[in-house]
């Protein structure tokens, strides 16, 4: 029997949530946007109206602006966000305990053991953007089929506000004439790769063979394959579970371009205290600390180094940070940083060593958590490092903010 | 056109984690007596703008709506 997957997307989900907060903009192009006096003025979200004049999420507001004159930027509200993500999670779960997230606006849901009590997947899926609708005021895209990613496809088809049904006796028609890079996992490098061997739809895709794939795009050229078949098995998850993590990171666009290295050293110490304060919130190491820097130019380089020992220590990653700064940009100006702990043990599970360094590193570690305890009782700035007094408008960047969520990774469930 | 006005509320707790209100008091002073709650469940304000628990509810003969946004409560009043 086939499975009854379906994928909800909740439309122009960051510029919805702002329109139903402040119904007199629900008839104007509108845009939700970064603030631009410290320089993180892009457009984040946008509503049908904007988009119908071409604007684009990711372009800068002047950009925006000169595509649609009557454009209103509206700032970003994170926790409203999250909030409307868990209510609608809680509508999903009426309905069955396979309820897995893919970023904050969209879910998968397997309702094939429950369609005997709630009718079929096309009814359950009418039934939970009606409440949608009702319930939380904005509206969702659901595609309804025998796997995650043809759902997805159906979801993405018509909008807004519409179910669509992708049966197995329909993917001819409806899923084979798309574009390959419609699919998931299918970016930009990987149809430029496709359409070099005139690869252009997801039906070409499902015609080539497989072992040509795999030659072009490694492993990854079988699992597209499968996809465009529809022949993924991968399972929805169950509600609440907790995804494994594989690498915590933050990152940030300073409000000016950073010149020297006191600068530089300030958001260093600023990222990575977060990072490795996430990193003991949930009892990991890191092994490897990757530096990414944007220069003035835009141009986006990645340098990662590695410890001789796992640690979560900020001054540990601190100093790897730096030196990586130090080896590879010096010269540059930086107008974003970012530091990234991939390489993730759990803590406990962690070799124990003889060796002087680890005792001094767990000791560091230690007073880090001693910092994230007075922090979490009497606030952040209740204490802070003396380099963070040099230069306010740096230090105090993002600290308050939450780190967002992304979709995690399609494969980690092994499909 | 109607915008969303906070207003006060007295309500009862019950133990089985049900809130039902029973008085308004306006921003000006006044307090309103709710003779009945016809209805209750999850919704959006699309006219004032918010969510949470809407309460259909008959003050002095008209039906009205009043929001629990926790933690606080208004009504899509009139402009």
């Amino acid at each position: 029997m086939n499975r009854i997957i379906l994928h909800s997307d909740m439309n122009n989900f960051y510029a919805n949530v702002e329109c139903l907060y402040n119904p007199s903009l629900r008839n104007k192009p509108i845009a939700v946007a970064g603030d631009p006096k410290i320089r993180h003025g892009i457009v984040l979200a946008k509503n049908d109206l904007a988009k119908q004049y071409g604007v684009q999420t990711g372009e800068p507001l002047w950009m925006a602006e000169q595509k649609c004159k009557e454009i209103v930027f509206v700032p970003p509200h994170y926790e409203r966000y999250f909030l409307f993500s868990r209510m609608a999670q809680e509508i999903y779960s009426r309905y069955t305990d396979q309820v897995e997230p893919f970023g904050l606006d969209e879910c998968w849901l397997d309702v094939s053991g429950s369609i005997g009590l709630f009718g079929s997947g096309k009814t359950i899926a009418d039934k939970i953007r009606r409440q949608i609708k009702d319930e939380l005021g904005i509206t969702a895209s659901i595609g309804v089929s025998y796997n995650k990613i043809f759902a997805k496809l159906g979801s993405d088809m018509r909008k807004p506000d519409a179910t669509t049904v992708i049966a197995p006796n329909s993917i001819r028609e409806k899923i084979w004439p798309l574009p390959a890079g419609d699919l998931l996992f299918v970016g930009q490098a990987t149809r430029r790769k496709l359409s070099r061997y005139y690869i252009n739809t997801i039906g070409d895709l499902a015609r080539t063979d497989p072992q040509l794939l795999v030659r072009l795009l490694g492993i990854n050229g079988d699992k597209l394959w499968r996809f465009a078949n529809g022949m993924d098995i991968s399972p929805v998850s169950q509600y609440g579970t907790k995804t494994w993590i594989k690498s915590i990171g933050n990152s940030t666009t300073t409000p000016r371009d950073l010149e020297s290295e006191e600068e530089v050293k300030i958001i260093l110490y600023a990222l990575c205290e977060k990072v490795s304060a996430r990193l003991r919130k949930h009892c990991l190491s890191c092994e490897t600390v990757q530096l990414s820097v944007r220069d003035q130019n835009f141009i986006f380089y990645e340098r990662q180094g590695k410890f001789d020992y796992p640690s979560c220590a900020t001054d540990s990653i601190f100093n790897l940070a730096l030196k990586l700064y130090r080896q590879n940009f010096s010269k540059v100006l930086i107008r974003s940083l970012g530091v990234r702990a991939c390489r993730l043990a759990i803590q406990e599970q962690e070799q124990l060593s003889l060796l002087p360094e680890v005792p001094k590193m767990q000791k560091r570690e230690q007073l880090d958590k001693t910092i994230d305890w007075l922090r979490s009782r009497y606030g952040y700035f209740a204490i802070q490092r003396g380099i963070m007094l040099m230069d306010k408008s740096l230090a105090y960047l993002s600290q308050q903010s939450p780190s967002p969520i992304y979709p995690g990774s399609f494969f980690k469930q092994g499909s | 056109m109607r915008k969303k006005m906070f207003v006060e509320v007295a309500a009862n707790f019950y133990t089985n984690g049900v809130i039902i209100p029973f008085l308004i008091k306006w921003k000006d002073g006044t307090v309103y007596e709710i003779d009945r709650v016809l209805e209750m469940r999850k919704a959006a304000s699309l006219k004032a703008g918010g969510v949470g628990t809407r309460y259909t509810i008959r003050v002095k003969g008209s039906i009205t709506y009043l929001f629990y946004e926790e933690p606080k409560w208004f009504v899509e009043a009139k402009v």
